[in-house]
């Protein structure tokens, strides 16, 4: 350094440019902002606390939308269970509910998902595979069998056929006497984020947006304590969305069915207290802050859009409900005991952001679907935090750092750019029909990847700090063969013993309420009563709504 | 002496399975290395990605399943492609890959088998290093000169 000027250009060297010569590491936000070394008052100037916070449970709920939060109640721990046949569902789900689960939540295989039958040649390999196989509804009824459907609240992972297992699971309760308005639960429901990540679509964008308004609208008349729609972030994010994107896209998409419902001459306080979301933390871009803020934000963004574009009045309108997954895409193949880890600092940015339920990914997560240990260790996680830690003690304990509010902030800006660029663009749906969502997020990921490849962005065990020697297998999960067998002798037996006439009328039933403009949910009871099969009625509609072809997604 | 036209590659997704991130992943990555890459789209029965691979002449069909189906999938394809005695294109697997269904994969013939957060630069160097030992060394001729 000179000597003559040496003082006075120490004057001009500023504090993070000194830093920056001693090698201090540089971060920046996942949107591209510098991340300074430490936050104080000047980052919060004009820091408003009624208006930006404001106490928990009221708006704009930044805090959370309950007063007492995890003070008055725990976070549901939500395992993931549905496997093989009906009969093993069911006996799982009378093993949770008598340890103490409160809410069931069942998975679907792939052909249930896609509206295709057992004895398809096309499901060959996959029936009962991810999940339980259901035919028709007598699958249904075997995997309540002995549940007191009025006292339990079931999450179904389903989306393109929810309207069919939706009509099951009312036409089963009512079999069995049980008033229908008294059911809860919640089907996943949320075509949009199926034809950007996950691909369980069946019907082009329009009829599938229709199908869903069906949906919503039968539940807000018959079942109102039953969601119908899960508006979900998980599978946006592993598919590349940056953790603004992962609130701000599954916003879009909520916007976009409230609009499809509200066309119909409905208010929106009749319709926005029934849509909830799936939130998502965890997964490769994991930043303990950023998914604390993106969903202090998101609450704040949708009370917002709620009151101030809608007009919505109703508390329940403007309060963000919302369940988290820990994303799977996190854990990693090599030493997977590590995802335990992991899965404990997901869970954490959780519960720190005030989640109502949370179902994990599990450490076997990039070998198999989840074995009974590493399932059993995703629940103790989640215990261990609950009750080990005093994380629960008191409501949203990050409001007030510097930090994490300006993160909140700058969450909600970034935000609400995307979704007015979105709606600039001709909105999420025309996004989706063109592909260039798809392809956008399938960037974004490839992005990621190489950043990964380069050793930019560090995985422990993955590339760096890797151990030379082989792992030892890890015990998995494996479907059961002879399911598909026993499900297409089921199916026989019951297309044998069913009124053919029936059938034939409730399909061409279904036909003409697909053709026209009526809520679909009375053809789908009769299909469903006559013991119609779920590919039997997808086909039917299949024959008037078509078949949503692909755009180019890469 | 006619100049080698790119390597080309079909990354196909078989059966139900529609977890495609990974899939569009490797296609970006080899496109980047100067490959011409094709993406099946999902839910690809294996007699269409076979037909697709020999109408598009590839050199690499690279499958991505997630779904707990590889075994069966795979066996499929190759069977069929023993059928129709293509015996020139390098197969890989990719995908959730259980540890020890890796040597299955590779008795029924996978060339190479890269589960779930296998590095990108391990799949781009196995096709370079494998293509020609495959075509034995007939790439120039195979297709024309672009």
């Amino acid at each position: 350094m000179g000597t003559a000027d040496g003082g006075a250009k120490k004057a001009v060297v500023s504090a993070e440019e000194m830093e920056k010569s001693k090698g201090v590491r540089e971060a920046y936000t996942s949107f591209g902002e510098p991340v300074k070394v430490f936050y104080g008052p000047e980052d919060l100037e004009g820091f408003d606390y009624e208006r930006e916070v404001a106490d928990p449970g009221t708006y704009p709920f930044t805090r959370g939308i309950y007063r007492s939060m995890f003070r008055s109640q725990l976070w549901t721990m939500r395992p993931y269970a549905g496997m093989g046949t009906s009969e093993e569902t069911n006996e799982r789900f009378k093993f949770l509910l008598q340890s103490g689960q409160t809410g069931l939540s069942l998975a679907f295989d792939l052909p249930t998902q896609l509206g295709m039958d057992s004895d398809d040649p096309l499901a060959r390999y996959d029936v009962g595979k991810l999940g339980v196989a259901v035919d028709t509804i007598e699958d249904m009824e075997r995997i309540f069998d002995g549940l007191q459907l009025d006292r339990i609240s079931t999450s179904f992972t389903i989306n393109s056929t929810a309207a069919v297992i939706l009509a099951m699971y009312v036409l089963v309760a009512q079999k069995r006497g049980i008033a229908v308005d008294r059911l809860r639960g919640t089907v996943q429901n949320d075509i949009l984020k199926e034809y950007v990540a996950r691909g369980t679509w069946i019907f082009p964008p329009r009829p599938s947006m229709r199908l869903i308004s069906d949906t919503i609208e039968y539940c807000l008349n018959r079942i109102p304590r039953f969601n119908p729609i899960s508006v979900s972030a998980t599978h946006l994010c592993e598919y590349g969305a940056t953790a603004e994107q992962s609130v701000s896209l599954p916003f879009l998409n909520a916007l976009a069915y409230i609009d499809d419902v509200l066309k119909r001459g409905y208010a929106i306080d009749q319709v926005a207290p029934l849509v909830v979301f799936h939130m998502a933390v965890g997964g490769r871009r994991f930043h303990l802050f950023e998914d604390v803020a993106k969903l202090r934000a998101g609450r704040r963004l949708w009370a917002k859009l709620m009151k101030e574009r809608y007009g919505a009045q109703n508390p329940e309108s403007l309060r963000l409900k919302f369940s988290t997954g820990a994303l799977g895409g996190g854990m990693t193949a090599a030493e997977p005991l590590n995802n335990i880890a992991r899965g404990a600092y997901f869970a954490l940015a959780a519960v720190l952001a005030g989640t109502r339920s949370l179902n994990m990914a599990c450490f076997d997560e990039a070998y198999a679907i989840p074995a009974d240990l590493a399932i059993r260790t995703a629940l103790r996680v989640q215990q261990i935090l609950a009750y080990e830690t005093g994380v629960t003690d008191t409501v949203d304990p990050l409001a007030g750092s510097y930090y994490v509010e300006s993160l909140t902030n700058q969450m909600e800006v970034q935000m609400r750019k995307t979704m007015e660029n979105m709606e600039r663009r001709g909105g999420i749906i025309k996004a989706i029909e063109d592909g260039s969502l798809q392809r956008e997020l399938a960037r974004q990921s490839f992005e990621h990847q190489e950043k990964i490849s380069r050793g930019e962005k560090v995985l422990v065990g993955v590339n760096r700090f890797t151990s030379p020697e082989e792992e030892k297998p890890l015990e998995i999960y494996r479907a059961n063969p002879k399911v598909r067998q026993m499900q297409i002798e089921r199916l026989k037996a019951v297309k044998a013993s069913r009124d053919s006439q029936k059938v034939a009328e409730a399909l061409s039933r279904l036909r003409r309420a697909a053709e026209g403009n009526e809520n679909i949910f009375p053809a789908l009871f009769t299909a469903v009563e006559a013991r119609v099969s779920v590919g039997e009625m997808i086909s039917a509609l299949k024959q008037v709504w078509g078949e949503f072809q692909e755009p180019q997604t890469v | 002496m006619p100049k080698p036209r790119p390597i080309r590659v079909l990354i196909a997704k078989p059966g139900l399975d529609g977890h495609d991130v990974g899939a569009k992943v490797v296609v970006q990555r080899l496109r980047n290395a100067g490959m011409e890459v094709l993406y099946s789209g999902l839910r690809q029965s294996t007699e269409k990605i076979i037909s697709a691979a020999v109408q598009e002449d590839v050199d690499v069909i690279g499958l991505s399943i997630l779904s707990g189906s590889h075994l069966e999938l795979t066996q499929e394809l190759m069977a069929q492609m023993r059928e129709k005695e293509i015996t020139d294109v390098l197969v890989l697997v990719g995908g959730i890959i259980p540890r020890e269904d890796i040597p299955l994969l590779q008795a029924q013939g996978v060339d190479g088998i890269f589960p779930v957060h296998s590095p990108l630069e391990e799949i781009e160097k196995f096709i370079r290093e494998q293509v020609p030992r495959k075509r034995g060394e007939m790439l120039p001729e195979k297709g024309p000169e672009k």
